[in-house]
């Protein structure tokens, strides 16, 4: 992957989580997680304006965040398939949380310590919202893993559904064996089962081909930028 | 699950040196949990730098009708003020 291309996956891995996440606001159980998930959603966000912006500039095409943004198509997005994935129930959301702020942190620990300047900044200011993001997960995941039957029973469950999407963000990288590292022992505190490898294992929103659920979120997240295209509050 | 979860008061310490002061309270099922809420809802705007999160049920409190004989007896000790004593000039800080 070029500079650019490999800083527009990361900022869209962000872009789509944020989007993604932000479906929580004013629906979590209860306030105080409301604010949790919207604030993980923003620190997301705010992770990738920096992204986009810095790919822009490594396009060097005059693109900036907005156009990067707003005016591309589902199949010119790079973001991982487990950043488009729906909600689900609130496991589901966790388990992706989970899975993805792991990678992210990783990815950014290594941005950090890189020789691109400001990519370092941004990574250096990234992986400790990502950190948070993975305490958070995994405090959640112990909770409803180790918790009542049914909320073990979900959680498994959720686990076991987007498992399989945890495959892709390795494929063009050696992070995986930290990423179990960090994962499996929540699991297994939270008394879950770590799914077996060799399964399904779904990829290609790197490559542009992504589920139908990203077409939908897109379509909200650009339509007021194309109805209005310009507009500002 | 708000009804169940039990409420716990927050206090923030805005600065180094500065005491934890009561901010709010909040509801969680146990204390990291807590800690973690009172972390996105009362500091997401860079107001402190340390937490505490308290049980409120732990909390004793002076009662409201107790508040005659708690509070009004020290209205009129004015001895118990230090303001009978002439601070020498030079001396800062006080």
């Amino acid at each position: 992957m070029t500079g650019f291309e490999e800083v527009l996956a990361l900022g869209d891995d962000a872009l789509i989580a944020a989007q993604r996440l932000a479906q929580w606001s004013a629906r979590a159980h209860e306030m105080e997680e409301d604010v949790a998930l919207s604030n993980i959603a923003l620190d997301q966000l705010g992770a990738a304006r920096l992204l986009l912006t810095y790919a822009g500039e490594l396009e060097g095409a005059g693109r900036d965040e907005d156009a990067l943004a707003y005016l591309r198509e589902d199949r010119e997005f790079r973001n991982l398939l487990l950043a488009e994935l729906p909600n689900g129930d609130f496991a589901v959301t966790i388990a992706k949380l989970l899975f993805l702020s792991a990678y992210q942190r990783d990815r950014y620990r290594q941005l950090a310590g890189g020789s691109d300047e400001q990519l370092a900044g941004i990574g250096g200011k990234a992986v400790k919202e990502s950190t948070y993001h993975l305490e958070h997960a995994a405090l959640w995941t112990l909770r409803l893993g180790d918790g009542t039957d049914e909320s073990h029973a979900r959680m498994q469950s959720a686990v076991d559904e987007i498992w399989p999407y945890t495959y892709e963000p390795f494929e063009d990288n050696d992070l995986r064996p930290g990423w179990l590292a960090t994962v499996e022992p929540v699991l297994a505190e939270a008394t879950l089962t770590r799914p077996a490898d060799g399964g399904w294992a779904p990829g290609g929103g790197r490559a542009g081909r992504h589920t139908e659920h990203l077409s939908y979120l897109l379509a909200e997240l650009q339509v007021l930028h194309r109805a209005h295209a310009g507009a500002s509050w | 699950m708000t009804g169940t979860t039990p409420l716990w008061e927050v206090f923030v310490r805005p600065r180094r040196g500065l005491s934890h002061v009561h901010v709010g309270s909040l509801h969680a099922p146990d204390a990291a949990t807590a800690l973690h809420n009172a972390r996105d809802v009362y500091t997401r705007r860079q107001e402190g730098v340390s937490i505490w999160v308290v049980p409120a049920a732990e909390i004793t409190a002076s009662s409201p009708d107790e508040k005659d004989a708690f509070f009004d007896p020290a209205a009129d000790k004015v001895y118990r003020h230090p303001t009978f004593y002439h601070v020498p000039e030079g001396v800062k800080h006080l």
